[in-house]
């Protein structure tokens, strides 16, 4: 799937920056440091916005194509941030078969966002992943640690509005 | 050089330590297919087209990486490697357009040739089709991913020209050649050079056509349309008509343009001894009057966004004439349109250029003598060609006709401009006469010529030691440029070409295909048809010749006045990377 890019504005604060510049500072001799700094990049900012990649690059003295090339081929890495409750939603064969898809169409309909996207109240953001281990429960969505399970589409608004503010 | 004994199908053939399968094959005289692979752009292995068996291998290796080792039997032509040739053929298919009827690589294109050779099924397979958009957001090429078959050839030349804006983003069948944050390419940094274009093996890169447009201003009554073209057009142009690399076509493409209808037939080849008029005056000026040193050429619009985006700090030192194309442009527009009592409205002036990065030229600011546009459209020499086949004229049967007088007229000084080394020597030609003040026997300056990554030189002039450099393809410029920023080297004067080898490889320039490239020297047979050109010319130093003079004497006055300055010089912006 293509990643999707962040739309909202970026937020960095100068603490995070001094420490994005350590972690250049140390990896800037070392060659393919695109990788590390990436990842400690996202350690630091929660994703992957162009600001910080083009930091990385001017850092690194490499392309910003470059740096954008690695990190839309890893699928670690997040172009768009993550929001205060993050729900992800368990595509995985036992949970697919019960039905998560429509699981995801119903959020995606009630957050008004795709998968790998954040709301612009930056409340809520959507993920779709790969097997939790908890096929007893299918289909299964998670909102941060708290795991939902056995769960139709109806149940969706009830716990959207739970965390909602 | 030590050599290793190696046998291909079964033929024995020694080959130096070293080379790869695909080198040997050459010795041996066999041909092995590729794709991906590129003499010192791209080698990669990653399309497997090239596959061949090696005795004793556990599976079939790329010959394009695969290096000899003694004793190794190759064979190249097995029921297995042509099976495995075509099913990757097909394969690629699966995920690709195949619209070849309106494809502007057809019959050029290496994807295409190989299908035919191998005889593929071209619907084998049903791939994914990955859905992507034409990116034409630049003013000089169009990119169609759907016709890409990620061989990355267009990667490493943009990464060659240490420009590095495309590149390979996301993965599997999603992956796609494209810029940072999928961004168009007008907004990325790219300095509009071709060279992606001239190493794509197929039509997913082309130059932005306008050829229709420069046939409607032929079609209509209103339009005086005149056109020039590019010292390096004449020994390049043959070449799209079978004609062996480093052929002279000057007689045949005077007489092709004045057959499409063009008013008048010119030749950049005058804007380019204007061009040494004004920058050998601007160099002798700045030594004399202490300016900004070393005075860097500006005649190559890839090298002057580079130099504007990458290295800003050097925009002091490009000299601030504007390019031949621009100046033999201003010159029509102001001097031929007064004389001729034309509006300079009326006029649509077209030029042949080598060239990609001469499409964006035509709309720098500040590039408009008459109040409008000095060039309004900038063909390639590819787009050239297509207009010659459309319009039905066989060119190879065609008389040599003559440029028209007098912004056709030239010396050999104009002629290597289309070459690394050439605007250099062009210079020192005039430059060397002017501050010596005498008709110097010498023209021939060896040292800047050949396809050196930089050459470098010392000669006297008037007592003064003059250090030159002269470099090409955008790599090259940038060490260059980091030692002159550095302190470690001292020059006066600099020529610098976006494309490695100058003009005659520039992006715009028909394409051969890698099977020429990784084997030919193709910047050296069309650089020496210059220097031949050159040679023969009764006129060698620009300011000797009479046209120059004339208009300097009826229009310009001199080199460097008020009206010149308004006319052929102009300026330069720094330009954000991001």
């Amino acid at each position: 799937m293509q990643k999707r890019i962040s739309t909202l504005p970026f937020k960095g604060t100068a603490e995070q920056k001094s420490k994005l510049d350590a972690v250049i500072a140390e990896h800037k001799s070392q060659p393919g440091a695109v990788m590390p700094v990436l990842q400690k990049a996202q350690d630091i900012y929660g994703y992957l916005p162009i600001e910080v990649q083009e930091m990385i690059a001017d850092g690194l003295g490499v392309s910003l194509e470059k740096v954008y090339g690695v990190s839309t081929f890893y699928s670690q890495f997040a172009l768009s941030p993550k929001g205060k409750y993050n729900i992800s939603v368990c595509l995985g064969t036992a949970c697919y078969v019960k039905g998560s898809g429509a699981l995801l169409d119903k959020l995606v309909e009630e957050l008004k966002i795709q998968p790998e996207e954040c709301t612009s109240d930056g409340q809520f953001s959507l993920t779709a992943c790969r097997c939790i281990g908890a096929c007893g429960l299918a289909p299964v969505l998670t909102v941060n640690d708290d795991v939902y399970g056995r769960l139709l589409p109806k149940d969706i608004p009830d716990i959207i509005a739970k965390y909602r503010q | 050089m030590d050599m290793v004994n190696i046998k291909i199908n079964g033929v024995a053939v020694s080959v130096p330590q070293g080379s790869t399968i695909l080198e040997a094959a050459r010795y041996a005289g066999i041909e092995i297919p590729t794709l991906c692979y590129l003499k010192k752009i791209n080698a990669i292995g990653a399309c497997r087209i090239c596959v061949v068996e090696v005795k004793g291998a556990r599976s079939l290796v790329a010959a394009c990486v695969y290096p000899v080792n003694e004793g190794m039997e190759v064979f190249t032509n097995t029921p297995a490697v042509r099976n495995s040739r075509k099913t990757t053929l097909e394969l690629l298919l699966s995920n690709h357009d195949k619209k070849c009827l309106s494809c502007v690589r057809s019959g050029n294109c290496e994807l295409q040739k190989l299908c035919n050779d191998y005889g593929v099924d071209e619907n084998k397979f049903d791939g994914a089709m990955t859905p992507s958009e034409i990116d034409d957001s630049a003013a000089h090429l169009v990119r169609n991913n759907k016709k890409c078959i990620l061989c990355r050839r267009c990667v490493a030349a943009c990464r060659e020209q240490f420009v590095n804006v495309i590149g390979a983003n996301a993965r599997g069948f999603d992956t796609n050649i494209g810029c940072a944050f999928e961004k168009k390419l007008a907004d990325v940094p790219c300095i509009s050079c071709g060279q992606c274009i001239v190493a794509c093996p197929t039509g997913a890169l082309t130059e932005k056509d306008q050829i229709d447009e420069v046939f409607a201003a032929i079609a209509d009554p209103k339009k005086h349309v005149v056109v020039h073209t590019a010292p390096s057009v004449r020994v390049t142009l043959g070449e799209s008509f079978g004609m062996p690399i480093g052929s002279n076509v000057e007689g045949k493409m005077a007489a092709a343009l004045r057959r499409l209808g063009f008013d008048k037939v010119f030749d950049t080849d005058f804007g380019a001894d204007l061009t040494i008029m004004e920058e050998a005056n601007e160099f002798v000026e700045r030594v004399k009057n202490g300016g900004v040193l070393p005075m860097i050429t500006s005649c190559s619009p890839g090298w002057v966004k580079f130099c504007e985006t990458y290295y800003p700090d050097f925009i002091p030192n490009l000299s601030t004439c504007k390019s031949p194309q621009q100046m033999e442009g201003a010159t029509i527009k102001t001097y031929y349109a007064q004389k001729n009592g034309i509006d300079p409205k009326d006029i649509v002036c077209v030029s042949i250029m080598p060239c990609t990065a001469k499409k964006f030229e035509v709309g720098r600011d500040n590039q408009s003598a008459a109040g409008v546009p000095d060039v309004d459209i900038a063909l390639t020499t590819r787009e050239l060609a297509r207009m010659i086949e459309r319009a039905g004229i066989n060119f190879s049967l065609l008389p040599d006709e003559k440029f028209d007088s007098i912004l056709g007229d030239s010396t050999g000084a104009a002629v290597i401009f289309g070459t690394s080394g050439g605007v250099m020597e062009a210079a020192l030609r005039t430059a060397a006469d002017w501050l010596e003040g005498k008709d110097l026997p010498s023209v021939d300056y060896h040292e800047v010529r050949g396809m050196a990554d930089v050459k470098e030189a010392t000669y006297k002039v008037a007592g003064m030691d003059v250090n030159v450099a002269v470099t090409s393809g955008l790599s090259n410029v940038a060490k260059l440029l980091d030692a002159v920023r550095a302190g470690e080297k001292n020059y006066h004067f600099i020529e610098v070409m976006c494309c490695p080898g100058g003009c005659i490889n520039g992006g715009g320039q028909p394409i051969q295909p890698a099977t020429v490239r990784n084997f030919v020297d193709v910047k050296g047979l069309r650089s020496k048809a210059l220097y031949d050109a050159d040679k023969d010319m009764p006129l060698r130093k620009s300011h000797q010749n009479p046209s120059i003079q004339k208009v300097y004497d009826e229009f310009y006055g001199k080199p460097g006045s008020h009206k010149a300055h308004e006319c052929l010089h102009t300026s330069y912006v720094e330009r954000k990377k991001y």
